[in-house]
């Protein structure tokens, strides 16, 4: 296959409108905050970006009293269909911004531009608007006739999709009502903090909505405050069980969205080509820090080298590097610390047997960088088999039957996605009512949408997020 | 004649495998039996023979669920006098009261039976999403849920915690009232001959401080129901059913004779989306 020259076509960095600092966002307003400021880098070249300030207890405190002023006050009085107001203007306000935001999104966490340009922006903008007019209809959600908000919600959340996750948390717990108390994950706090911006502009009740940047250890006092009446966490699973203990006896209501390692399989009849930019998308898709990424392929006997060999040739075709070059379609990966964790696993893969593979690809000098990676020869009991790695690597099984197929999709303690490829309609239905996870992808890999159900089953973690379903645990 | 009251595991009638048994008595301090005490190994043992179940419980097709479950209101219904006795001579009270509770438990049977076949519909939905795809959620069951029955209400309130559990396919091991097991025994002799597939009821009768703990902590038990269990009591539970992020259902009294609402089906649910695209 012939090897296409791009030229590069880079996105204009000055359009994030970055500044040197960051505050945090309390009562309204930003300030200092009682933590040291921490510097928050461009993973793609390890550049400083900008000064961001950290929470401290003291701030915990501030924010959740704020949060709980405006919500026995002005948010929690207001009827739902001024809140919808508030929640539509947020979501225009966000796609106003939204070349801002996502030369910002790419800037601060390494992921192509093409993404955040086209996924992690205008889905944020949807979610915002999606649960904007569930505000003002509550009572028909099936809810019970009388649905009530449960108090202040402290929300944590990851660093891969730092501003759609700060808006599948905050959307559905304003319009149900709720006050919120935030913390964007440490490395990636940029876009949350341009949201308190776009929320300080909507004119919000001071307090609704309080942002606080910081680490584990101000996430701990989110989840350990006893101001807080409910917590919703995005994260690894290690530390999800970490919070359901910590809530343990406090009353506090919880929803966790945890990792997953899900199996994508592919029966002999699937449209290969289409399989094959599907597995692409699943695992590959924003470096593979998705929770959800199809990070298991399981491909039928039969096929295994047709579909190794089209996916080698698709890989080879996958350009690495500049996030803001709208043609990357690798970014950095976001954090040393997460390098690290990809290179452990993928150490351990090759030492317990599997064969790995990689395309050409000369990664950056500089920045965090990991090549696109595919292990064969993987047995259910490898690590990489069994682990989230959360980075651009596939493991790839194989079965017989579809029977072998559930039995080894299901050999997991996750339980948050699984995909499907076969042309068989009825094949389709019998698999996606067999395996245990909560959200299924037939012949299609990785969408999302503010309507559609999102979260996982079993260590995956508990509660919805989107449509209907995701207003179920703000509501009392 | 006497009779002997033993576990129900898998659709069988053990005695504990441990061998313990302790003795029962009415509010007024009258010896009733000697029921069995379970031990760890019986509710490891139960869990698998739950965990066996819940393949076929859970495909099995929902108007099926409904129709078993209405069998079991069919056969209580048939034993009400036997039932009143044993409600009455384990929570005390008037003949009319007991009678009145059983009724009430025959109805809930009745109640979540019509429920099998309507709750997918209530909270199913096809999802709008902005693309050529076709997105629809469904209700699953959860899995293994582990109950503590409650304390007081030895009939009514059992059922009313294990009927929900088993309406959405889910299968279940329940620990019975440690005062008032008996009637809960006399029920597994109901459930073993309505169509109940082994496996998908398994209960066990005991003392609940010493069995939780193993409940909440199994790894093969997805979710915990902590009705019977003292507020008090339910921290140390909850942290333990973390280690495998069991799903919690820890409500607030409730009075067994109202009418039941839909909460007990929500808990031990899961919503499965899935995606399809549209083309030609």
């Amino acid at each position: 296959m012939p090897a296409f020259e791009y030229a590069p076509a880079p996105e204009s960095r000055d359009v994030a409108r970055l500044r040197a600092s960051y505050g945090i966002f309390v009562d309204g307003r930003f300030r200092a905050g009682a933590g040291e400021a921490i510097k928050t880098v461009n993973p793609a070249n390890e550049e400083p970006l900008a000064e961001v300030a950290e929470a401290g207890r003291a701030d915990v405190d501030d924010a959740v009293q704020a949060a709980r002023n405006a919500f026995e006050g002005a948010w929690g009085r207001m009827p739902g269909r001024e809140r919808a107001k508030y929640l539509f203007r947020i979501a225009r306000a966000i796609q106003e911004r939204a070349r801002e935001l996502a030369v910002l999104e790419s800037l601060d966490n390494g992921k192509p531009i093409r993404e955040s340009r086209d996924v992690d922006i205008p889905l944020a903008a949807a979610h915002f608007f999606y649960y904007a007019g569930w505000a003002d209809k509550l009572e028909h959600a099936g809810f019970g006739s009388r649905p009530r908000p449960i108090g202040v919600a402290g929300q944590v959340i990851p660093w891969n999709f730092p501003l759609l996750m700060a808006a599948w948390k905050i959307a559905p717990a304003l319009a149900t009502g709720n006050t919120v108390v935030l913390k964007p994950a440490e490395t990636t706090p940029l876009t949350a903090l341009t949201l308190a911006e776009i929320i300080a502009e909507a004119d919000l009740p001071s307090g609704t909505v309080n942002i606080l940047a910081g680490g584990p250890s101000i996430g701990q006092a989110i989840v350990d405050h006893n101001g807080i009446d409910k917590i919703a966490f995005t994260g690894s699973t290690e530390v999800g069980k970490a919070i359901q203990r910590a809530v343990a006896g406090t009353g506090k209501r919880l929803s966790l969205e945890l990792g997953g390692k899900a199996a994508n399989i592919v029966f002999d009849d699937a449209p290969l080509d289409q399989a094959v930019e599907g597995i692409v998308n699943g695992i590959f898709f924003n470096q593979g820090h998705v929770c959800c990424a199809g990070s298991r392929l399981l491909v039928q006997e039969s096929v295994i080298d047709d579909v190794i060999a089209a996916l080698h040739r698709r890989l080879t075709t996958l350009r690495l590097g500049d996030p803001l070059d709208k043609n990357t379609d690798i970014g950095a990966i976001n954090s040393a610390a997460q390098l690290a964790r990809i290179r452990e696993l993928t150490d351990a893969g090759e030492e317990e047997g599997a064969t790995r593979w990689s395309p050409p690809c000369d990664l950056p000098d500089r920045g965090f960088w990991f090549a696109p990676t595919v292990f064969t020869n993987v047995s259910q009991a490898h690590r990489i088999a069994r682990e989230e790695i959360f980075g651009p690597v596939l493991s790839v099984l194989t079965f017989r039957t579809p029977a072998e197929a559930v039995e080894k999709a299901n050999n997991t303690p996750y339980g948050l996605s699984a995909g499907i490829w076969t042309e068989k309609g009825s094949r389709i239905l019998s698999m996606a009512g067999k395996l245990r996870a909560g959200v299924v992808w037939a012949n299609t890999f990785n969408r999302f949408d503010p309507g559609s159900p999102f979260g996982g089953y079993q260590e995956s973690g508990f509660g919805r997020e989107g449509g209907r379903h995701g207003l179920g645990p703000y509501l009392a | 004649m006497r009779k002997t009251y033993k576990l129900y595991i898998g659709g069988a009638f053990p005695r504990s495998e441990s061998g313990r048994s302790y003795p029962v008595t009415s509010p007024v301090g009258e010896l009733l039996a000697h029921a069995a005490q379970a031990s760890r190994k019986d509710i490891r043992d139960a869990v698998v023979a739950a965990r066996k179940a819940f393949g076929g419980w859970s495909g099995a097709t929902a108007y099926n669920r409904g129709q078993v479950l209405y069998r079991i209101a069919e056969m209580l219904d048939g034993r009400r006098e036997q039932f009143a006795a044993e409600v009455r001579a384990a929570e005390g009270g008037s003949a009319a009261a007991a009678v009145a509770t059983v009724e009430h438990a025959i109805d809930r049977w009745v109640w979540y039976a019509g429920w099998a076949d309507k709750y997918a519909q209530v909270t199913g939905s096809a999802n709008p999403v902005a693309g050529p795809y076709f997105n629809f959620s469904l209700p699953e069951p959860t899995g293994v849920v582990g109950a503590l029955a409650p304390q007081e209400s030895s009939l009514l309130g059992l059922v009313s915690v294990v009927a929900p559990v088993i309406t959405t396919g889910n299968t279940t091991v329940i620990v019975a009232s440690r005062e008032r097991p008996l009637p809960a025994v006399s029920l597994t002799e109901v459930l073993a001959t309505s169509d109940l597939p082994s496996g998908v009821v398994n209960l066990l009768t005991g003392f609940p401080a010493e069995l939780a703990p193993w409940l909440a902590s199994h790894r093969d038990v997805n979710a915990i129901d902590l009705t019977g269990v003292d507020p008090a009591d339910r921290p140390a539970l909850q942290e333990a059913a973390a280690d495998n992020v069991k799903r919690v259902f820890a409500p607030a009294d409730e009075d067994w004779h109202s009418d039941p609402n839909t909460a007990r089906l929500a808990a031990f649910v899961e919503t499965k989306t899935v995606w399809h695209p549209v083309g030609v």
